[in-house]
């Protein structure tokens, strides 16, 4: 019974992966067919990079998310913006600024000693 | 009785409380003793964010010395609490798994020494993100759990062993079936670690789904919420759920918003111990929303 449940869980789980790669990989081909800007982000313990991103207002971008060691996450709570970046995989996350100012972005999956420090900028400019 | 006016007279006299604060904060809607049990007068202490293990001896040149200063000043109060609970984060984070388990060890040991009957503990994140909860409930058990005190039914939710600062729906099914065995009057507290409510969550001062534990604390008319993680005293109402958070015992945060990032207010020497503490917390009888706090300050030995 234990045993049915857990391969439940896991082809449950495998769908979503391969339903999340598919949307990820919609909105990429949707950005490039649209000639959207894509800017990759690296993270790891505990640093964004680039941790500064500069953006013109009204025009979308995508964010393309990496880990290079452990589960982080990206939220961006000002744009209602988040996703997990999880090792071996690339989250992309869409964004059409509307206002200009400095939005804090940070990490919200807990990774250790620094983690409160993991955070970057994103800064919209008209 | 006696013990009740004595303390309050205790408080006022000595100014000792700095602030009593009655929670419920203009709530008005005040239920009546539950049907299910008579409340009667006591008072907790509350205690949080002590990071034993924590080393910055510019943000806290005493971090050996100020959770051992807070256990004597429980020690010494007047009239002795029925219970003291700890709300999260008792260690300092370490990746390693043998420094995890010595921190927890020593900070056990140090609890130990509260010269009071009960003692409840509760994991922070520092505590329980990195192993999900592994170290933390060898030495302290279930994260998560209930217990009944004098008419009161407390709630103790973990909002941390998911690194993702998430309850969880199986812990969400828990509470629910638990909340079903109330009467809509009960008296309840609930005790977590992080804001249930989104307080600032460009600093991650939030729960990513404690708006689903609200929504099913909100139909029960009594129910005031204890928590720790933001390092400083705040109060806030969500409906007619009061959510008070404590001060810590390592170093205060800024208040929410009011600093470009979330670090550490460094120790000042002309002050020493500014803005650590612990807080006494008194269920009264005449209303069943109604909780006076009292501050305390961490002193100089």
């Amino acid at each position: 019974m234990r045993q049915r449940k857990l391969a439940i869980r896991v082809v449950v789980s495998g769908f979503i992966v391969v339903l999340l790669v598919a949307a990820g990989s919609l909105v990429l081909a949707k950005s490039k067919d649209k000639g959207e800007r894509v800017i990759p982000i690296k993270v790891k313990r505990f640093e964004y990079t680039p941790k500064e991103v500069t953006l013109k207002r009204g025009v979308p971008v995508v964010l393309e998310l990496t880990s290079l060691d452990i589960a982080h996450g990206f939220n961006l709570p000002d744009l209602g913006v988040r996703a997990d970046v999880l090792p071996g995989w690339t989250a992309r996350v869409r964004i059409v600024p509307e206002q200009t100012g400095r939005f804090v972005f940070h990490c919200d999956i807990f990774c250790g000693t620094g983690h409160e420090e993991l955070e970057g900028v994103i800064i919209v400019k008209e | 009785m006696v013990a009740h006016i004595n303390r309050r007279d205790f408080l006022r006299l000595a100014g000792l409380g700095g602030v009593v604060f009655a929670s419920g904060l203009g709530h008005t809607a005040d239920a009546a003793t539950s049907r299910s049990g008579k409340v009667e007068e006591f008072y907790w202490v509350q205690l949080s964010d002590s990071h034993w293990g924590f080393d910055g001896p510019a943000i806290n040149p005493d971090a050996k010395g100020t959770l051992k200063k807070a256990v004597e000043e429980v020690n010494n109060l007047p009239h002795k609490p029925d219970f003291v609970v700890f709300t999260g984060d008792l260690t300092h984070t370490t990746d390693d798994p043998v420094e995890r388990r010595k921190r927890m060890t020593e900070f056990r040991d140090i609890a130990a020494a509260l010269n009071v009957k009960t003692v409840r503990f509760m994991p922070g994140e520092h505590d329980a993100s990195l192993d999900r909860g592994k170290a933390y409930k060898e030495f302290f058990r279930e994260p998560n759990y209930t217990f009944d005190h004098k008419g009161v039914h407390f709630i103790v939710l973990d909002n941390v062993s998911d690194p993702a600062a998430m309850i969880g729906d199986g812990q969400l099914e828990w509470l629910k079936a638990d909340l079903a065995k109330l009467d809509k009057d009960a008296r309840i507290v609930v005790f977590t670690h992080r804001p249930l409510f989104d307080l600032y969550p460009q600093w991650d001062w939030a729960t990513r789904d404690g708006a689903k534990a609200i929504e099913l604390l909100m139909p029960y008319a009594n129910v005031t919420v204890f928590y720790g993680h933001i390092h400083q005293e705040h109060h806030h109402m969500t409906g007619h759920i009061a959510h008070h958070a404590a001060k810590s015992l390592i170093f205060p945060l800024p208040a929410p918003g009011s600093a470009p990032k979330r670090q550490p207010i460094p120790w000042n020497p002309a002050e020493p111990y500014k803005g650590l503490g612990f807080r006494s917390v008194e269920a009264a009888a005449e209303s069943a929303s109604k909780y006076e706090i009292a501050e305390y300050l961490v002193r100089k030995a």
